[in-house]
């Protein structure tokens, strides 16, 4: 044992951790320590096994081998019961709330006292305006939660962690939702929990919000950990290298020889409004050109997601124009818009960001999945009827193209990897030769051979002189593959800028500048 | 219409609607739970049954009622082990419990007592007796026919239904119960046994099927007979979802439903003035029909919970 | 050793597994249960199998019987089966079954006096299927378009069915001296030829029975719906809605037309049940001549894994089951054909709703076996 006075007691000790999810190893003899009030970052690429691990810790799972210590004692954490005795809370990237149910009614579940409702809310709200007071965290304990704002309903995952007691908080990628004035707000409030003592396990793959809030960081990587210690001694490079194994250089691409060529697509004023009446796009317009990828960036649930569904058809804005080709489509009376049909016999073809329920009929075999959407093309039915023949060949030829393997167009399509159902996607829509592509998301739950095939065959696209959208979440990826960038923030294109005026520095401004004013509006009502 | 003639249609119509009450909480209960019920008929046509042959065979109230109750419990379980444990579909399951219960019944009925599947009639004693059976006679045909004279499993099931608001809306139990059949995840989040509270509900509901069951034969009728629930499983599923999966508005449902029933009885071949004879059939088909508009959306809209009829699973 | 009732993964099944050996397990652990049951109630399950397969296969008229019952559950499991891969749980084959009868009766007393035969059959066909197809498009159409479940207004519908048809029956179309509650009999024309009258005029002896050309029809709707489903784009189009409703929305496959046409097309197998019943055997309208086949319909999808020939399979276990629980009955005392009935809702919970639970321990059995069996093969590889 050490016998330095500085050094604080652990809180947490997790000891040679194994678990298996079938063939799949999530953790690998997996040992991690986390000082009593500090707080201490998790980082790994998606599927890292941080998640598997944090599941563990909270009981969600068990290990199939291993020791857990918390705050010195070994224990056994049968399920979250058990880790919320032992003082642990978590907050889940998806939040667990009950839409229909108050905020107040969202905390007090599981943990009410006593048998009757009415007395126990009246002592949870005393205690809790206690706490909101102490901790910062401010919530409309009467509102029902489906209304309350994202920051709103992560504040009240917070808030119910600590009303059980939560010494050691656990937060599974908290800033994927945020924008990045409520980053900072969340950001001070967990500094200002580490100042009263509690402990904070931060599940992250950004790499900056670590080394600007945490002490001690431990990286993982294909289910091991790889790297472990104090922020004050390391780089973001450091880390990034770690995280990946390898030196990270995602190379620019060479932009385009022949810049710019027609104009394929023109988006005027697009509006939409989702289901909840959230309004999801705001006056957006942008023109895509032949030869040309344009990246949009931005942090996720910003409107990208929405911007793919209105260009592609799957959703009709509630305003806006939209000129393919000769074809124009719009929503005023006599008007209509886009569906996904015509826009694939306009030669429109869509990646789609949900690989599992858009991209594939997952029960189908592949040659099935690999022709859906273009089923009705002549090489692939006649007359109404399938030729299933054809249908295989051309799956075959797709699995040889793209490298999919196994290449074996009778298997399920459930049963290929992440990375080669995208890659059979891709292969799917760019084999019509279409005049423009939407991406999202090109490479997510990817593996890194399978990004790299990726990326060039949307630069040959481009050189083909294919008009690609390209929407991804990661940042790098944008600044490899774009000519072009739209940055989108609220709703907004908040900038436009070609590639060689892009920095991580300008996109990041772009990315959140008008929160900081609406933050700032906020501030003075 | 004269008093009488009031005072009998409101004492059919409370007679009819007891068990569809008894069966619309077993199905708030278990769909707001987030489990889908659709064989509440099969359990209480099985209910009826043990009712009916235990009562026979022992010659007891308290046997056969509790007789009706273990089986309805026991078929609730096992539709608890298809699809809260096993994840089988649930609206499978309670059809399967429907069809079996259909068969099982009679060859259970003919195979013990040889009347063709009927049970021998229940004496008297064995039989629920209306509380104060003077009633009419103190109180005068509309109240004392209408309010008063009921056995005690008519009042124990209004009783019930504020009984199981409050149970839902007020209590802890009630809490968690609604807050698992809209989002499980949570809940085991929150430390409770999304199992747990499932089979509880799947408890309750097995206790409130085998009321009703028991009510047919120990109050309506005075034995079993084949197929005697004739679909008053399905018309309380209809009343529970025309009740938006709420206890009161359910019991408003059942009673407008029962009144139906009581009034087609009564309207048989009467012959009114303007409209001429009276389809029975219609009135009969209207509760059904009243629901299948309400669920569209004519009649206001209703929301079933969040997860209803998704089995929970830990891996995410 | 391995334990075969762990819970937790399981190991994946060999497809010969999942379509062959599954359906046989569930229903031997069925039969096993109604066994139980038999020995229970204090009869011989022994001496019922036999005199049940004796009753259904024992004679060509047990056999003609067998196939007519066949011939209602190909057509209402195929209809459950259709909706099944479109996504949907059509519970209303009974009522869609109804009401297809009711267009047939319908059709057959107003123009069989009128009509030779060879038109009044497709007219009939038609008008059952039409019928059918209508009654189940509008728990379709209230789905696809506002939003009520197709569960819980199916079985709405099946009531409604019942009593429109007894409306009908009682106020508008009962002859007046008879004291059973059904129609006018229909004229000749109307009459689809018994299987025997067809063999007979073939030269070939058969015994009298309801077995009709319906079971011809039926065979014929097995292989169009086959052919629907797995050969054509309408079928492709539908099975990709019934799989993943998002998937089929990005390749641009309209959602509302596909429960509809899921929905119109089951009924319309449904309400080719009064082709067999009402057209071939009763040859006027009555009450309640589905008698359960639309509930039984849902067991043979289940049993017959939703493909038209694990459903032709299923329906003719069933179809020996009704014939031979019928001949049971008359042998052996105290026995009922509500023990059919049972042994369906038996396969249903079995192979339906606990399918889970069967599957795991016969997968783990299946992956244990197999390795065995690579392991053998390996070693002689060596010796040899």
């Amino acid at each position: 044992m050490t016998e330095q006075v500085e050094v604080k007691p652990l809180a947490v000790r997790m000891h040679n951790i194994h678990k298996r999810f079938g063939t799949v190893q999530a953790n690998d003899a997996v040992s991690l320590s986390v000082r009593a009030a500090t707080v201490h970052a998790l980082v790994g690429e998606n599927g890292a096994g941080k998640s598997t691990l944090m599941s563990v810790l909270y009981g969600f799972y068990q290990a199939d081998e291993g020791e857990i210590e918390i705050e010195g004692r070994p224990v056994r954490i049968p399920d979250a019961h058990a880790a919320i005795a032992l003082g642990l809370g978590m907050v889940h990237q998806h939040f667990m709330l009950v839409d229909r149910l108050s905020a107040l009614d969202n905390i007090l579940l599981g943990a009410e006292q006593g048998f009757f409702l009415r007395r126990a809310q009246a002592m949870a709200r005393e205690r809790l305006l206690a706490l909101m007071q102490s901790s910062g965290l401010v919530v409309d304990l009467d509102a029902r939660v489906g209304d309350l704002s994202v920051g709103d309903r992560q504040r009240l995952e917070i808030l119910k962690a600590l009303y059980r007691g939560a010494r050691i908080l656990i937060l599974d990628e908290p800033t994927a939702v945020l924008t990045p004035a409520e980053t900072e707000q969340l950001f001070a409030v967990l500094a200002k929990l580490r100042e009263q003592g509690c402990t904070v396990i931060l599940i992250t793959h950004k790499l900056k919000e670590v080394m600007r809030l945490c002490d001690q960081v431990t990286v993982m990587r294909a289910g091991r950990v790889v790297h472990e210690c104090a922020i004050a001694e390391t780089t973001v490079e450091q880390l990034a290298e770690a995280m990946v194994g390898r030196k990270v250089s995602l190379g620019r691409s060479e932009p385009a020889e022949e810049v710019a060529g027609e104009i394929r697509l023109v988006a005027e004023g697009l509006r939409f409004t989702d289901a909840m009446g959230c309004v999801r796009l705001k006056e957006v317009s942008l023109s895509l050109r032949a030869g040309e990828i344009v990246g949009v960036a931005g942090v996720a649930g910003n409107g990208q997601s929405e911007l793919l569904a209105v260009l592609s058809g799957l959703a009709s804005p509630q305003a806006g124009r939209l000129q393919l080709g000769a074809q124009t489509f719009g929503v005023m009376p006599g008007e209509r818009w886009l569906d996904p049909r015509i826009a694939r016999q306009l030669g429109l073809a869509h990646v789609p960001e949900d690989r599992h329920a858009r991209a594939m009929v997952m029960d189908f075999p592949a040659w099935e999945s690999a022709v859906l959407g273009y089923e009705a093309l002549p090489a692939y039915s006649h007359k109404g009827w399938m030729r299933r023949a054809a249908m295989m060949a051309a799956t075959a030829a797709m699995m040889s193209r793209f490298d999919v393997r196994p290449p074996l167009p009778q298997l399920g399509s459930s049963k290929f990897s992440g990375g080669n159902q995208q890659k059979l996607v891709l292969a799917r829509e760019i084999g019509q030769n279409p005049v423009l592509l939407l991406v999202g998301q090109p490479t997510r739950g990817v593996d890194i051979g399978a990004i790299e095939f990726i990326h060039a065959r949307l630069r040959e696209l481009r050189d083909a002189g294919c008009s690609v959208l390209v929407v991804s979440s990661e940042l790098d990826e944008i600044l490899a593959l774009a000519d072009r960038v739209l940055v989108m923030n609220a709703g907004r294109i908040t900038g436009e800028l070609p590639i060689e005026a892009c920095d991580e520095k300008t996109l990041g401004m772009l990315m959140s500048e008008t929160d900081v004013a609406q933050v700032a509006e906020e501030v003075e009502a | 219409m004269d008093e009488l003639m009031l005072g009998t249609l409101l004492a059919s119509t409370l007679r009819v609607a007891t068990p569809l009450i008894l069966c619309a909480l077993a199905g708030v209960l278990a769909e707001r739970s987030g489990v889908i019920d659709i064989g509440l008929e099969g359990k209480m046509l099985c209910a009826a049954f043990a009712a009916g042959a235990a009562g026979a065979v022992w010659g007891s109230s308290f046997v056969a009622l509790a007789a009706a109750i273990g089986v309805a419990f026991a078929l609730s379980m096992l539709h608890g082990y298809a699809c809260v444990i096993h994840r089988g579909d649930q609206v499978v399951s309670g059809m399967a419990i429907n069809i079996l219960a259909a068969g099982l019944t009679v060859v259970l009925g003919i195979a013990c007592f040889h009347q063709g599947g009927q049970t021998p009639a229940l004496p008297d004693e064995v039989r629920l007796r209306a509380l104060w059976p003077e009633a009419p006679e103190v109180l005068g045909d509309l109240i004392g026919n209408g309010l008063a004279g009921y056995n005690v499993l008519v009042y124990l099931a209004l009783a019930l239904v504020p009984g199981v608001w409050l149970l839902l809306q007020q209590t802890r139990f009630g809490l968690r119960l609604r807050a698992v059949g809209e989002n499980p995840h949570m809940v085991d989040a929150a430390g409770v046994s999304v199992h747990g509270l499932r089979f509880s509900a799947l408890a309750l509901n097995g206790l409130l099927c085998g009321l009703a069951g028991s009510y047919l034969v120990l109050a309506q009728n005075a034995a079993f007979a084949p197929h005697m629930t004739a679909g008053r499983g399905y018309m309380a599923l209809a009343a529970m979802i025309f009740g938006k999966w709420r206890p009161l508005p359910a019991l408003a449902a059942c009673l407008l439903f029962g009144f139906l029933d009581a009034l087609a009885i009564r309207l048989q071949g009467a012959v009114l003035p303007v409209i001429g004879e009276v389809p029975v059939q219609f009135i009969q088909a209207l509760p059904y029909l009243m629901t299948v508009i309400l669920l569209a959306g004519f009649m206001g809209s209703s929301q079933a919970p969040g997860a209803l009829g998704r089995p929970y699973l830990k891996e995410r | 050793m391995i334990s075969f009732f762990k819970s937790g993964a399981t190991p994946p099944m060999p497809r010969w597994a999942e379509l062959v050996l599954m359906p046989l397990v569930n229903l031997a652990i069925a039969f096993a249960l109604a066994g139980g049951v038999v020995a229970l109630v204090g009869q011989a399950p022994g001496l019922v199998l036999e005199t049940l397969l004796q009753g259904a296969f024992g004679s060509l008229r047990g056999v003609s019987y067998t196939l007519y019952y066949t011939t209602s559950f190909i057509f209402t499991g195929l209809a459950v089966a259709l909706a099944s891969h479109g996504g949907l749980f059509n519970i209303g084959a009974e009522g869609q079954a109804s009401i297809g009868g009711l267009g047939i009766g319908l059709l057959a007393l107003w123009l069989s006096n009128s009509l030779p035969w060879y038109l009044m059959w497709p007219l009939l066909l038609i008008a059952g299927m039409g019928f059918g197809a209508l009654w189940a498009a509008v728990p379709g159409y209230l789905q696809a378009w506002r939003g009520s479940h197709v569960v819980i207004t199916t079985i709405m519908f099946n009531f409604m069915a019942s009593a429109l048809l007894s409306y009908l029956l009682v106020h508008q179309l009962k002859v007046n001296d008879g004291m059973a509650v059904e129609s006018a009999p229909f004229g000749a024309s109307a009459h689809l030829s018994g299987i025997h009258q067809v063999l007979a005029s073939l030269g070939v002896e058969w015994p009298s029975s309801p077995l009709n050309l319906s079971f011809v029809l039926a065979l014929g709707a097995a292989v169009a719906v086959y052919l629907l489903l797995w050969r054509s784009r309408a079928g492709f189009r539908l099975r990709a809605f019934g799989s993943s409703a998002s998937a089929a929305e990005y390749a641009g496959i309209n959602p509302r037309h596909q429960t509809l046409l899921a929905m119109a097309c089951s009924g319309a197998l449904a309400g080719m049940v009064g082709m067999n019943e009402i057209a071939g055997v009763n040859d006027k309208l009555l009450l309640d001549f589905v008698g359960g086949a639309g509930f039984t319909g849902i067991a043979v999808a289940v049993i017959g894994r939703n493909h038209p020939f694990g459903i032709v399979m299923a329906s003719l276990l069933f179809g020996a089951l009704f014939q031979g629980g019928a001949e049971v009955a008359f042998e052996v005392q105290g026995f009922t054909r509500d023990m059919v009935v049972m042994l369906q809702g038996l396969i249903v919970l079995v192979s339906g709703a606990m399918s889970h639970v069967v599957a795991g321990p016969v997968a783990r059995l299946v992956h244990a076996c197999s390795r065995r069996e690579a392991s053998f093969t390996e070693k002689e590889t060596q010796h040899g």
